[in-house]
């Protein structure tokens, strides 16, 4: 049996379990620590840092870090929502994150983060970078204008003993998901419109095809409540 | 062979005076004069200036994205480019809409025609209807229309808002909404919703009419003036529904020559290029369409929107509209019908008739079907959709390739098939009233007086409360400066 103990999250006592992490815990216990990469079916990687808070003085990832007992943790703080808007706003200039015609909008985490730290502008020159949309595939089209490389779509294909996404290339331009086939398309991987793969994508990159709008303004993911309520009323419920 | 007025033999020996920014649509238009030593107007032109790009732009995009996208080419009437780029999907996808998915759409569009014709006369036009085209500019603006005429601004901004309203229930939101989908729409109107626009819908129809008389009056009172106003005789075209009747949403096409004859009649626009061609000019980023039968664009233009369609059509199937389109036709022995201030007339017609239609469609049970998504059929390459935008004619035309992506797309807007009798018009303009005097600001908004008859997102930042800086330079034969007058932000026009 798991022993039971408590440690502080901006001010408020949170119990947690032997191996949780503080953001398992504190998910589970009512308070949202705003993450994009971290999903509850994969293992946490710590890569978009956005759950960055501060334990005992100290920069972490919450998604990485175990839960310590009488740890004092910074999270909703304005230093530290400071530095996350500015990570976002560096996701939307690296790539193209053109809201108003995404169908993804509303329902997309990115977006719905953005307006929960209250994200006003991109603030930085945009890169536009010239990404083609890959929309070989009969049933999914990828448009890796918007993916935030949070490496979601890798894992979910493992899940399916798969390698259809694979992180590769170095650096601020270079890194980015590639397709394994030899032509580089969806088309020509062993990718199936059933995998974990095809519905895991926080952004606008893997979408069913012939989809679009279909959902209507007022019944959209983000329309029903922001995602700091939606995020933890899953984990509790 | 160039129109009169429209390019001088010698324009290095006259001078020139440019009305720049006149702020179009979404972007930058100008007029440029060019005047002789005895200030007589030598050369006329409106100007696109600015290079929009959605054709562009949209290439490589999904199919299912574009209705949404290219409705953010503008922020007035977004529905407009919204339904005929759905339209163009559902042949692409080869679908037959359901009855309650077309009617909700028509809906969607009646409300647009509604707001944005409201927008058009009563916030941007009507000031210089009602307090002269001359007018100090602080006049010139809805503000001033609320202090000096409160009843006409607030029956302006009520059938405005309830435009809107219809909007939002159509489409989700007021401006930029996602209701049309290749093959239907993505929501039923509940009863409810129904309900609620039913409540307020017999308002606005007395509302319109009221519309429509204040205009006539204006006519009945200025007579000798709107008459004359920058009047011209044009070849004309827009959509007719099967039966000759005023449909904004869905028909074939009609042209009738200036002389009276049918040149064509129930056209199938989906090979909308047998009629209409267009033609390109070394000033103006902005096409000169014309109909292809006439051979070229200096031949061949003609004019679109409310005052083509309620001289083309045979008659309005609503009986208030249908009313005052026949005393309309009539006026003078059809004197309106060519004047380019009669645009503002029939314009408020068509508003009566986009409420009045309302009101038959929220009694339609069909509004709150399920089905409102037509199964997908045989696919097509290519998708055309062409609705009566409030401005006039619009064409969207599209190629989709076998993985769904946009590869061509070709847009003719309302705007750009006016561009020639937009043209027209202020040549007729610079000769009723510029030829030979000092330029006067309030001789200037003549100049824009007759664009904003035309198109109201030119007015929109003309009337942007009177925050539109203008600049108007005059040089002589050798560049010199010899006048200069500069509007300012607070509205004042100041010789400098």
């Amino acid at each position: 049996m798991s022993e039971k103990t408590t440690f502080w999250l901006d001010g408020a006592e949170i119990p947690f379990t032997a191996g949780q992490t503080l953001l398992e815990a504190a998910r589970r216990a009512g308070h949202y620590i705003p993450h994009l990469c971290w999903h509850p079916d994969y293992k946490p990687h710590g890569s978009c840092k956005l759950c960055t808070v501060k334990v005992d003085g100290r920069f972490v990832s919450a998604c990485t870090t175990l839960a310590q007992a009488g740890a004092h943790v910074e999270n909703r703080t304005a230093e530290l929502d400071d530095m996350r808007r500015t990570l976002l706003q560096l996701l939307f200039v690296e790539g193209n994150h053109f809201c108003p015609s995404c169908e993804k909008s509303g329902q997309c985490l990115l977006q719905a983060t953005a307006y929960e730290l209250g994200m006003m502008s991109p603030h930085f020159d945009h890169f536009f970078p010239n990404r083609p949309v890959d929309a070989s595939h009969p049933e999914v089209m990828l448009d890796f204008n918007r993916c935030i490389l949070c490496s979601l779509c890798e894992q979910a294909a493992k899940r399916d003993g798969k390698f259809t996404f694979v992180m590769g290339g170095r650096g601020m331009r270079g890194r980015r998901v590639i397709l394994n086939s030899e032509s580089g398309r969806l088309a020509d991987t062993d990718f199936s419109s059933t995998d974990h793969a095809a519905h895991v994508c926080p952004v606008g990159v893997i979408l069913k095809k012939r989809v679009g709008f279909a959902v209507p303004y007022g019944q959209r993911r983000y329309d029903q409540a922001p995602v700091s309520l939606l995020d933890v009323a899953e984990a509790i419920k | 062979m160039a129109l009169p007025l429209e390019t001088a033999p010698h324009p290095e020996t006259l001078k020139r005076v440019a009305i720049d920014p006149l702020t179009r649509v979404e972007g930058h238009g100008k007029v440029t004069l060019l005047l002789d030593a005895d200030n007589r107007v030598q050369q006329a032109r409106l100007h696109i200036v600015e290079f929009r790009g959605f054709e562009k732009f949209i290439e490589g995009r999904p199919f299912w994205e574009v209705p949404v996208a290219v409705e953010r080419l503008c922020g007035i009437c977004p529905v407009s480019h919204h339904l005929a780029a759905a339209k163009a999907m559902d042949q692409v996808i080869g679908t037959t809409l359901p009855p309650g998915a077309e009617k909700i759409r028509r809906l969607m569009h009646y409300g647009q025609i509604l707001q944005s014709h409201a927008l058009h006369f009563f916030y941007l036009a009507s000031p210089d209807l009602l307090f002269g085209f001359d007018a100090e500019p602080q006049k010139r603006n809805i503000v001033a229309l609320s202090a000096l005429q409160p009843e006409i601004a607030r029956k302006g901004i009520q059938i405005r808002k309830y435009g809107q309203e219809v909007i939002r229930l159509t489409a989700g939101k007021r401006i930029h909404g996602t209701g049309a989908i290749p093959g239907g729409v993505n929501k039923a109107l509940t009863p409810e919703e129904r309900s609620f626009l039913r409540k307020d819908i017999y308002a606005i129809i007395a509302a319109c009419r009221e519309a429509v008389e204040l205009v006539k009056r204006l006519f009945e009172e200025n007579r000798a003036h709107y008459e004359a106003f920058a009047s011209f005789r044009a070849h004309a075209m827009c959509l007719v529904a099967a039966d000759g009747a005023l449909d904004l949403y869905h028909g074939g096409l009609r042209a009738r020559l200036a002389d009276g004859a049918l040149l064509f009649d129930h056209f199938d626009y989906s090979h909308y290029w047998d009629v209409i061609l267009e033609d390109v000019k070394p000033w103006s980023y902005m096409k000169f369409p014309f109909l292809r039968a006439l051979g070229d664009c200096d031949r061949g233009w003609y004019r679109v929107g409310p005052l083509a369609r309620l001289t083309l059509c045979d008659y309005i199937p609503t009986p208030f509209a249908e009313h005052e389109r026949k005393e309309f036709l009539a006026f003078d022995e059809g004197a309106a019908c060519h004047a380019t201030l009669g645009y503002h007339w029939a314009r408020m017609i068509e508003m009566l008739f986009a409420a009045e239609t309302i009101k038959e469609l929220l009694h339609d049970d069909d509004l709150s079907r399920a089905d409102h998504v037509g199964l997908a059929g045989e696919r097509r390459e290519r998708g055309v959709g062409v609705i009566e935008a409030p401005r006039g004619t619009l064409i969207h035309h599209y190629r989709v390739d076998e993985n769904d992506q946009v590869i061509r797309a070709n847009l003719i807007v309302s705007t750009t098939h006016n561009n020639q009798a937009m043209n027209e018009a202020i040549r007729r303009v610079a000769q009723q009233y510029l030829d030979g005097n000092e330029l006067t600001e309030g001789l200037l908004n003549h100049i824009e007086v007759a664009i904003r008859a035309f198109d109201p997102c030119l007015s929109c930042a003309t009337h942007a409360l009177g925050k539109m800086p203008l600049i108007v330079e005059l040089f002589d034969a050798e560049g010199r400066p010899l006048d200069r007058l500069v509007r300012g932000a607070d509205g004042r026009c100041q010789r400098a």
